[in-house]
């Protein structure tokens, strides 16, 4: 197995125009106005990230209108997201719809959707989760029936669809005649969808529940519901790592800043060896979500790392949220300061697609049942 | 005098004097003229000299005939033992009786922008002009201070002085035109604590406790009682289905006075709800799960016999000191892990505060709220300074501090940077 630890040139320069680009456009004042928004995006943003950094197309093949980079440039970008907490339909369309849509859709299909979703002009989101947490064939009970013309038709129960609320498309995972899985396409207008959105602590992502009843649909293609969980972990992972840091960087700022006892509290060895600590957990948990990364980058099986990188990421990215607060005090406790804002982040990313002990299980098995294990043996 | 001689004593009086018809007010007034209020209380104010431990029967009696107790909730309990152990007669005289009967609300003043941690660091100034101090400053964080009557205020009277032998300990009237109170949000939503700005706010040179420089020492006691009192639940509600209009009255008043603690019981964690959590979600058969369920219930049980064995060593005569600190960091351990174990029994479910959310927002409630126990009343770590300077007596910090308070390095008004 290869590894490549350091980003190259190009892929620093990129990731430099981002965060400018995100400091100005997505400074704190304007999370908090889109936390407060119900569609959680300012359009104007999203166009400018689209237009000047081609934000929506890294990921995206040349034949479809995107860049044609790959999972490292996203993951560049998915970091610098969760650094900002930039409030926008990226994760959802551009990470997760385009790839399910990559994966399962024909040519025509990408061509219809792809180029659309490359420049952000359709804001396309991904229906998957029922009941368990983690995507499997197992959770999926939204059926799929087809009519004599070839149309389908959909029925079921879709939790915790992101950015569902701004939704132009949706790719919908669900069980067809022979009961394998497929994903379909729906318009958010179609008949029979519903779109309630879900309340939540953490206002910077916004989350529905879709409900289809004979909604009619156009089916993409089989669905390998764990291999795209690989893939949107991978993000995730990398998002969150972003975030850590700036918790990370603003409890070194806070600590150097405040002084009680004649010092900064920096200079107590106590807090000394918390930041220290943190700092360690924060760069272990960034060289898993690095890792696997590079691993998708490399066409390899990603399942093993995947879990690990998301299980070590929530950590650290819980840890250090509630540190930071822990070390600013009782500011760090009020709405006013901006801790809580990532600390959120942190809890509702350490329980989306799972908690962080179900996917050291899945880690676990990955490494005694996977692909892996089976070349070892075999 | 045993139990059942008190049992005995206080169902007479409660036969006597109860009446669902009276005025809460004027029915607490009788409870405390009767020391039945505060039974633990001296007998010369408002109590009757009993074994805290003896006092328990006396609630148990009040609740069998559906009684109201004594006011306790909210800061008051501290003003309370702050002002026994060091106010003078007729200060006791004055602000007792109406702490018993809950017409008068109290605030704690004491942490400042620049001061949490290291309270003795207060800038807020006290100086003595004729027969009344003048308070100049700010102090922050300071809960249900929208509600108060009055403050226990922590001031710096002489800048001449060490830091902690410069410090003054007051009754503020919160009434008055140099005072204002501003709510602060917190990250849970929730408003109960606020700023406190003082211009040329008065105090009556009656209203100081103690003397001046004492302020540091009575504040210690406001402290050690504040942190003790950790695991003591705060809101009793009144069970009762009768429509006495004292009934009505007290509901009011516990609406008013909790509303700033609403949230105090998802703060500690609300261990309370983990087994019911996972039963309800199937959680309690999952492996790793039970595991953590089970260090939770191991933490919380031994903290709890940990607080009993504190408590029955004070009933023995050994002196109560920073005992205290150890209750308040088991504290913080239980619930910072309790909010951890609710997150990965409701999983996907743990932040949602709307309808068909888990217990209707409880659970995203608790994983907002408990940071703050590991802050107020003295973050985890002055708990640990404390308990490892005073309890196991080990070397003090280096100090950075000394001289007179004047020249001692402070914050800046430099705005801290935001993340
Ligand atoms: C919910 C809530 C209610 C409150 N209610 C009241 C109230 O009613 N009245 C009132 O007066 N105050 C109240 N407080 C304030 C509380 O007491 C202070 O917030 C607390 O003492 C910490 O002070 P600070 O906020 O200034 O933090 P700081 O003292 O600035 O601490 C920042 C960080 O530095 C650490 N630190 C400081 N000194 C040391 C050291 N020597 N060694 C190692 N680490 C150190 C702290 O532990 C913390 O992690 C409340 C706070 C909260 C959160």
């Amino acid at each position: 197995m290869s590894t490549q630890f350091i980003f190259n040139e190009d892929q620093e320069q990129f990731r430099e125009n981002l965060a400018r680009f995100l400091a100005d456009k997505s400074p704190t004042t304007e999370v908090r106005a889109q936390m407060a928004d119900i569609r959680g995006y300012d359009p104007a943003v999203w166009s400018m990230l689209n237009q000047q950094l081609g934000l929506s197309s890294i990921a995206i093949a040349e034949q479809y209108g995107g860049a044609g980079f790959g999972p490292q440039e996203l993951a560049i970008a998915c970091e610098e997201m969760g650094r900002s907490l930039y409030c926008g339909p990226f994760f959802a369309s551009a990470v997760c719809a385009a790839h399910a849509l990559s994966a399962t859709g024909n040519e025509a299909q990408k061509q219809q959707w792809l180029p659309g979703i490359a420049s952000g002009e359709i804001i396309a989101c991904l229906a998957i989760t029922e009941h368990a947490p983690m995507w499997s064939d197992e959770d999926i009970r939204t059926t799929a029936t087809s009519n004599t013309d070839g149309k389908y038709q959909l029925s079921g129960t879709k939790h915790y669809v992101i950015d569902a609320q701004v939704a132009e498309v949706i790719f919908v995972a669900a069980r067809e005649i022979d009961g394998s899985i497929a994903l379909f396409a729906t318009d958010t207008g179609a008949h029979g969808l519903t779109i309630t959105p879900v309340q939540s602590m953490d206002a910077t992502r916004k989350l529905n529940t879709v409900t289809l009843a004979n909604t009619p649909a156009e089916r993409l293609g089989k669905a390998d519901l764990p291999s795209l969980m690989d893939y949107v972990l991978v993000a995730l992972s990398n998002e969150m790592i972003g975030g850590a840091q700036t918790l990370l960087q603003s409890a070194l700022d806070y600590t150097q800043l405040r002084f009680q006892f004649g010092r900064s509290i920096a200079s107590f060895q106590a807090i000394k060896h918390r930041l220290a600590e943190l700092l360690l957990e924060v760069e272990l948990a960034k060289s898993a979500a690095y890792q696997a990364a590079h691993c998708l980058a490399a066409n390899e099986d990603v399942r093993e790392h995947a879990s690990l990188a998301k299980a070590a990421a929530s950590e650290a990215y819980v840890r250090v949220a509630s540190e930071c607060i822990q070390l600013h005090g009782g500011i760090g406790f009020t709405w006013e300061n901006d801790t809580h804002l990532w600390f959120k982040r942190a809890k509702s990313s350490e329980v989306l697609l799972g908690t962080p002990a179900a996917h050291r299980e899945r880690m676990l098995h990955a490494i005694t049942h996977g692909a892996r294990a089976k070349a070892r043996i075999g | 005098m045993n139990i059942e001689e008190i049992r005995q004593d206080v169902r007479t009086w409660l036969a006597a004097n109860w009446d669902p018809n009276l005025d809460l007010i004027h029915w607490r007034e009788l409870l405390a003229d009767s020391g039945w209020g505060a039974p633990d209380w001296p007998s010369d104010y408002f109590g009757r000299d009993l074994d805290p431990q003896l006092s328990a029967v006396v609630d148990e009696e009040l609740a069998h005939i559906g009684a109201i107790g004594a006011a306790h909730s909210g800061v008051r309990m501290l003003a309370a033992v702050t002002l026994l152990a060091h106010a003078d007669h007729k200060q006791k005289q004055r602000y007792l009786r109406p702490i018993l009967t809950g017409a008068e609300h109290w605030c704690q003043l004491f942490s400042e922008p620049g001061s949490g941690s290291d309270l003795a660091g207060a800038t807020t100034r006290a100086d003595l002009q004729g027969d009344e101090w003048i308070i100049n400053g700010q102090k922050v964080w300071n809960t249900s201070a929208h509600h108060a009557d009055f403050g226990l205020l922590l001031a710096r009277s002489d800048w001449d002085e060490p830091k902690h032998k410069g410090l003054s300990y007051f009754v503020l009237d919160m009434r008055q035109p140099g005072v204002e109170v501003r709510q602060l949000k917190q990250m849970n939503g929730h408003a109960s604590f606020n700023e406190v700005f003082f211009t040329d706010a008065r105090v009556p040179r009656t209203n100081l406790i103690g003397q001046p420089g004492d302020g540091w020492q009575i504040a210690m006691t406001t402290l050690a009682y504040e942190r003790r009192s950790f695991d003591r639940p705060r809101n009793p509600a009144a069970k009762t289905a009768s429509p006495a209009p004292i009934y009505k009255q007290y509901q009011e008043e516990l609406e008013i006075a909790n509303e700033p603690y609403k949230w105090y019981p998802q703060r500690a964690g609300r261990v309370d709800l983990i087994l019911q959590r996972a039963n309800d979600t199937g959680a309690i058969n999952d492996p790793v799960l039970r595991q953590d369920i089970a260090r939770l219930h191991i933490l919380a049980s031994s903290a709890h016999w940990t607080a009993q064995r504190a408590r029955a060593a004070q009933k023995a005569g050994k002196p109560q000191g920073p005992e205290g600190s150890l209750g308040k960091l088991a504290a913080s351990h239980i619930g910072r892990l309790a909010a951890q174990v609710h997150t990965h029994i409701s999983a996907n479910d743990a932040l949602l505060t709307g309808k068909d959310s888990p217990m209707e927002g409880t659970i995203a409630e608790i994983l907002v709220s408990t940071p703050a126990g590991s802050i107020a009343g003295g973050t985890d770590e002055i708990q640990r300074n404390i308990i490892a300077e005073r309890v196991l007596g080990l070397p003090k910090e280096p100090r950075f501090d000394s001289g007179p308070f004047r020249d001692v390095r402070r914050n800046t008004s430099k705005e801290p940077k935001q993340p």
